[in-house]
């Protein structure tokens, strides 16, 4: 299967472990169906990134399946956490969003779907550790102008749209900046009660 | 009456009896239906309709990337500007829900829609004109068995004045000729069916027969390949030239291609694999053989698009074969003799020595996934490295592949990846 993902791992590392530059997010060890999920958004054109796509085009979900399955299946050490040069405040109020949200503005936090310790929760919930901040910062700007989109309900639109500028700045701070604590894994999938609908933990 | 009016009179006649003549001729519909197809009941005529549906790739055009079935919306860039291929299902008010088999046949037939409008030929009725009417008829029982779906079409976005329809009279006065082909008795049955297949319904033409700048088929240069406008791909030459076309193909090597999206000679990408994918891996056995028949029989015109004529520079091929050595060697072996299917040939493989480089370049820049069929369902694929190399380490690379094991196809310029660079980021 490592040669039928060539065309993979030129940009995610090897075994999915991660682009060198910052901007090619790990895969290895991401929940399957999250994995998969994004192969058919890039395919179907409900995510937007023109190599994607181009690589994706004439692929059967059986065989996106297949590769989604290999590199969730990878174990590969985390690398250590990269610091974000940012004031402590803003590390502050990205913790805090992170752990806690904001009731007030309707915003649920990270933890209350990615799992206490944001590994994710199976089947179809990725972790939130071990990204880069450039990436963490892309994809919620993304899904907040309609660039990046999920089964619906599509969740993490509703909740993008409320985010200021200033809050996916300090999300992506303090997520990138955080270590991870092995072993880092995603949560059964009956362990959590979700406080949003997502349609991508009922798609299949 | 002085000489000068009587003159003036004259030619101004002329020039009206000439509009009028270019009008009429434009505008005119033919009558020729084809043969009579034997009585089918409903669902056996749906089938056929579903196949020949396969065969002519309506849903290139008319499914939009992750879209509802035929219900339109795909953009079709062309050098005039973009058009939409329209909804098709059988929605009463988007659709073609209210059209009936002769208004389907007048679009297939005679490039016009229901009320008349004359229809761009992004729409390839040049080619579809052949189409007999008992297929048009099977196609049409097809489109009234998808699920209609509201959804409006969006108009097409083209240059002054080519978004002036009424200019459309001229165009296909001096392009189109509607007419349904015609057996020709002294071929076999077979050749017949390839030919049928490949003029009309499966449109090769459109990507394999070069342009003008109208944007329609040169005739003199049928099938014998052409860089596609705006895509930026080159379609190879179908014809029999040995070095550039079919030559060296049998009948069944170019079935196999159109069936599984491989062969002994090469795979393949860009354009063709999306053809593949949707429609030629769906055609029956016999059907793919019939279209390698004809092609075979085709001349052995030469390529119409000049080889590249920049000179093959001693330190490109040093620095190329360095590159080579470091990110290609691992698959495609150190003679460039690949390995299986999955690792194509790189010594004698057309794609690498096609008169245009840009296949290559774009193979090397953006990396593919040869289609999935059904003979192939797992396809490996070639590694994207446009974010890798730039673009004089491309351009030497691609050199190098072209000139060693025995190729010789000419050297590559910086610039001629940076242009195909600018191309791959637009589709």
């Amino acid at each position: 299967m490592a040669a039928r993902v060539a065309a993979c791992t030129a940009c995610h590392g090897v075994q999915g472990r991660a682009g060198a530059d910052g901007y090619y997010p790990r895969l290895a060890g991401k929940p399957q169906e999250y994995l998969y999920h994004q192969l058919l958004n890039f395919r179907d054109d409900r995510r937007q990134y023109r190599p994607m796509t181009h690589l994706l085009t004439g692929l059967p979900d059986d065989y996106l399946r297949e590769m989604a399955a290999y590199f969730s299946d990878q174990q590969v050490p985390y690398p250590p956490p990269t610091r974000a040069e940012v004031s402590a405040a803003t590390l502050q109020a990205g913790r805090k969003l992170a752990l806690d949200g904001d009731a007030a503005r309707g915003l649920p936090a990270c933890a209350a779907c990615h799992g206490a310790a944001l590994g994710g929760v199976l089947p179809a919930i990725p972790g939130l550790l071990g990204l880069p901040r450039d990436y963490i910062g892309s994809q919620i700007g993304s899904w907040k102008n309609g660039l990046r989109r999920a089964a619906e309900p599509d969740c993490m639109a509703d909740i993008s749209n409320k985010l200021t500028p200033e809050d996916i700045g300090a999300l992506a701070a303090w997520l990138s900046s955080q270590p991870v604590v092995e072993p880092y894994a995603p949560q059964a999938a009956d362990s959590i009660r979700l406080p949003v609908q997502c349609g991508s933990q009922a798609q299949r | 009456m002085s000489l000068m009016k009587k003159v003036l009179s004259v030619l101004l006649l002329l020039v009206v009896a000439a509009i009028g003549g270019l009008y009429w001729l434009g505008t005119r519909d033919d009558a020729s239906t084809g043969p009579a197809a034997a009585a089918a009941d409903a669902a056996t005529l749906v089938e056929r309709g579903r196949y020949l549906a396969l065969a002519g790739n309506c849903m290139a055009c008319h499914t939009s990337r992750g879209g509802k079935t035929l219900a339109g919306g795909t953009p079709i860039p062309t050098p005039f500007g973009t058009v939409y291929g329209p909804n098709i299902t059988p929605d009463e008010k988007t659709g073609i829900g209210a059209w009936t088999a002769d208004d389907f046949w007048q679009a297939l037939h005679n490039g016009k829609s229901r009320d008349g409008t004359l229809l761009y030929p992004a729409f390839p009725y040049t080619e579809y004109t052949r189409v007999t009417r008992a297929d048009s008829d099977a196609l049409y029982a097809y489109l009234r068995t998808v699920a209609p779906v509201s959804q409006p079409n969006r108009p097409p976005e083209l240059e002054f004045p080519y978004d002036q329809r009424a200019l459309l009279a001229a165009w296909r006065a001096l392009y189109f000729k509607p007419g349904v082909q015609e057996a020709d008795a002294g071929k076999s049955v077979q050749w017949n069916r390839g030919r049928y297949l490949v003029e009309g319904l499966g449109h090769c033409a459109a990507c394999h027969t070069p342009r003008n700048s109208l944007g329609a088929l040169r005739s003199a240069d049928t099938l014998a390949g052409g860089v596609i406008p705006v895509l930026d791909w080159y379609a190879p030459p179908l014809t029999n030239d040995v070095e550039t076309g079919m030559g060296r193909w049998s009948a069944e090597d170019i079935a196999a291609l159109l069936k599984t999206g491989i062969s002994k000679h090469s795979s393949v990408s860009g354009p063709m694999a999306e053809v593949v994918l949707g429609s030629t891996q769906h055609l029956t056995d016999a059907d793919a053989l019939a279209i390698g028949v004809y092609i075979k029989s085709l001349p052995a015109t030469a390529a119409s698009t000049e080889r590249s004529r920049a000179a093959v520079a001693p330190a490109a091929m040093e620095l190329g074969g360095k590159i080579y050595r470091q990110q290609c060697v691992q698959c495609h072996q150190p003679a460039g003799e690949g390995s299986g299917t999955a690792w194509p040939a790189l010594a004698g493989n057309p794609t690498v020595t096609a008169p245009s480089p840009v296949n290559a370049i774009r193979m090397v820049l953006d990396g593919g996934y040869a289609p999935a069929t059904a003979a192939n369902p797992r396809p490996h694929g070639m590694p994207p490295f446009g974010q890798l190399l730039n673009d004089s380490d491309i351009s030497m690379l691609v050199t190098y592949i072209r000139n060693s094991w025995g190729n010789e196809a000419g050297g590559v310029t910086a610039l001629e990846v940076k242009r195909a660079r600018a191309a791959s980021t637009l589709n």
